[in-house]
């Protein structure tokens, strides 16, 4: 298969208005991805599905990702000139990510028996603009999947012909694979005739008397 | 452009059918099989639309037995999640313990012995035999052949449990595979005991074979019933036996050629019609085929040492970084996707779940047949609830 600098040069020259960014992956026997705007998403799935050198025809695994926002903090050597003596100093530089909802689909093919490409999209953060396009109109098998991931994480895929939750039940609210989620301690209370009663009862309780 | 995938789903809108005047000539009916229903094999359930017997509609619904897998390993150790993949697919927990171990050695580039790679191939294999010989007993009996054929199926899955267990301890939930090599080692009264067992296997086979392949119901039951056209079956994402029933020659035991695959001598049967009696056929091949592996496997296992002695089993910490690993299950590709940060647990921890993913075209498949029909193509899906709701 090409290399992934290949076929991002191919899809720019396809597909001149898609951005792209090849993410590198610190696990050596692991592979770099390739993050797209989400605007372009589905004409690059597109592309990568249909052209002959790569033919990527099975979608093998789609994730979710959250990424809450976090600041991280990088130590950087400076040369400073301090009463005329060069000395080094140690400086943190602190960077802020924003938080946004990652997906991570996996192309291999079936026909040339090759792959993966791994193919990543964010939203805009985590909050209103979770909005991602569907690539279930290319890929049926995507379908089930990113039903899950909008059932856990609160991705909506924009052209998804059928997206419900399918894990969790359909009255339930909040996206429970999200970091900072907090479960409640009784995920099925429901109120039943014995709360009116009880409180009834407690009229006829004798009143509470100090020691 | 694929024409298959970009129609819109089949059903959205149902009508009843309509007579010459156009007037319908009945109402349709809804009906919701399970989640406590003997033929969905556990808590799933099916919401159908039936004209008459016939199905115009059919929505799975699951999630009954969701414990939301993924966030509880998140928030322990990389090795405290390998009993919880046993209980993904509770059938083949050796082969769920492989795929995991798999990928987590890839992410920290750890090397298993020569003896755990071939320890590892005869648990596969021997669970995939098992996995195959009960779901071909389940799949009869969904068919009317009550008890019968699955207590023959379960009589030899006996026999392959008591290897697990003599070995791992336990029958069903065996904890067995470690990253860099397995738990403990196999000695060579196992070894023989586990060449016995394969090498009768095939007597069995033979017998069930003679008893149901050429069987008049299972033939009217199951030829045309169903039917998966390679290409939809592709673009579905469908794996294992239900891909190559559909005739589309793809085994990762042949493509990815993990662990040590490339050394034996074997072969993929393909199907033609991609209908339920190929794919039980497909089944059956494969297991003749699994023995075959196995008596390579026994043959060749050589001596040493049975865990990579660098493993730390202890404050386990892979470097950051991410990694995909997958193997070829009983069911299909069971794929487990892992995120490290840098700390003891995993910072994003995804099982790729065939079964779940195979129910994608249930619907596809039953449209237009009977309801009793949607039953045997249910169980020629092969689905454990376990990995369907994780």
């Amino acid at each position: 298969m090409e290399t992934l600098e290949q076929i991002k040069a191919r899809l720019e020259q396809a597909l001149p208005a898609a951005k792209l960014d090849i993410l590198p992956n610190e696990c050596p026997a692991g592979d770099r991805s390739l993050l797209v705007a989400p605007s372009a998403g589905f004409a690059v799935a597109r592309f990568l599905r249909d052209d002959p050198q790569l033919k990527l025809d099975y979608c093998s695994n789609v994730t979710g990702i959250d990424w809450p926002p976090a600041t991280t903090k990088t130590k950087v050597k400076k040369k400073v000139v301090v009463e005329g003596v060069e000395k080094e100093v140690e400086e943190t530089i602190e960077t802020q990510r924003p938080g946004c909802l990652e997906v991570v689909y996996h192309l291999y093919s079936m026909a040339l028996k090759h792959g993966p490409v791994v193919l990543r999209m964010r939203t805009q953060n985590r909050e209103d603009q979770t909005h991602l396009p569907s690539l279930t109109p290319l890929w049926r098998g995507a379908e089930f999947q990113e039903r899950e991931i909008y059932d856990l994480y609160g991705v909506l895929f924009d052209g998804h012909p059928d997206l419900r939750r399918i894990l969790m039940w359909d009255e339930f609210t909040g996206f429970p694979m999200r970091r900072d989620y907090v479960a409640p301690d009784d995920f099925e209370y429901e109120p039943t005739p014995h709360d009116k009663v009880l409180e009834l009862a407690k009229k006829h309780y004798p009143p509470e008397v100090a020691p | 452009m694929n024409p298959i995938a970009e129609a819109p789903p089949k059903s959205f809108s149902v009508k009843p059918k309509l007579d010459a005047e156009g007037e319908p000539l009945g109402e349709l009916l809804e009906v919701s099989m399970g989640p406590h229903h003997p033929s969905t094999h556990g808590v799933f359930r099916m919401d159908v639309v039936l004209d008459g017997e016939e199905v115009v509609k059919l929505k799975p619904v699951f999630g009954y037995l969701h414990r939301n897998h993924e966030k509880i390993a998140e928030g322990i150790s990389y090795l405290s999640t390998m009993p919880y993949t046993d209980r993904l697919d509770y059938f083949c927990s050796m082969t769920n313990n492989w795929a995991y171990a798999l990928t987590i050695e890839k992410l920290a580039g750890l090397a298993v012995p020569e003896r755990a790679e071939y320890i590892r191939v005869i648990m596969a294999e021997l669970t995939r035999l098992q996995n195959h010989t009960c779901l071909i007993g389940f799949f009869a009996q969904d068919m009317g052949a009550l008890g019968t054929p699955m207590m023959y199926a379960f009589r030899e899955r006996e026999k392959i449990l008591d290897l697990f267990e003599s070995v791992s301890g336990a029958r069903m939930m065996c904890n067995y595979m470690r990253f860099g090599g397995v738990r403990v080692d196999v000695n060579d009264a196992w070894l023989a005991k586990a060449k016995k067992v394969t090498d009768e296997y095939g007597k069995f086979l033979d017998e069930f074979d003679a008893f149901l392949t050429a069987n008049e119901i299972l033939l009217a039951r199951t030829q045309g019933v169903g039917v998966l056209t390679g290409d939809l079956a592709v673009n579905a994402a469908i794996t294992g036996p239900m891909l190559r029933a559909a005739g589309v020659n793809y085994d990762l035991r042949k493509v990815d050629k993990y662990g040590i695959y490339g050394r034996f001598d074997f072969k993929v049967p393909v199907g033609a019609h991609g209908d339920i009696y190929d794919r039980y056929m497909v089944r059956v091949l494969e297991m003749r085929e699994s023995i075959k592996i196995l008596q390579q496997a026994l043959r060749d296992i050589p001596a040493g040492p049975f865990m990579d002695p660098k493993a730390k089993l202890r404050g386990f910490r892979p470097k950051p970084g991410e990694v995909y690993g997958r193997v070829e299950g009983p069911k299909g590709e069971l794929g487990f996707y892992v995120i490290s940060d840098g700390s003891p647990n995993p910072y994003r921890y995804r099982v790729r779940p065939p079964s779940f993913i195979n129910l994608t075209i249930l619907e596809d498949m039953c449209l237009g047949h009977k309801i009793s029909d949607a039953v045997v193509i249910l169980g020629s899906v092969d689905i454990v609830l376990g990995e369907v709701d994780r």
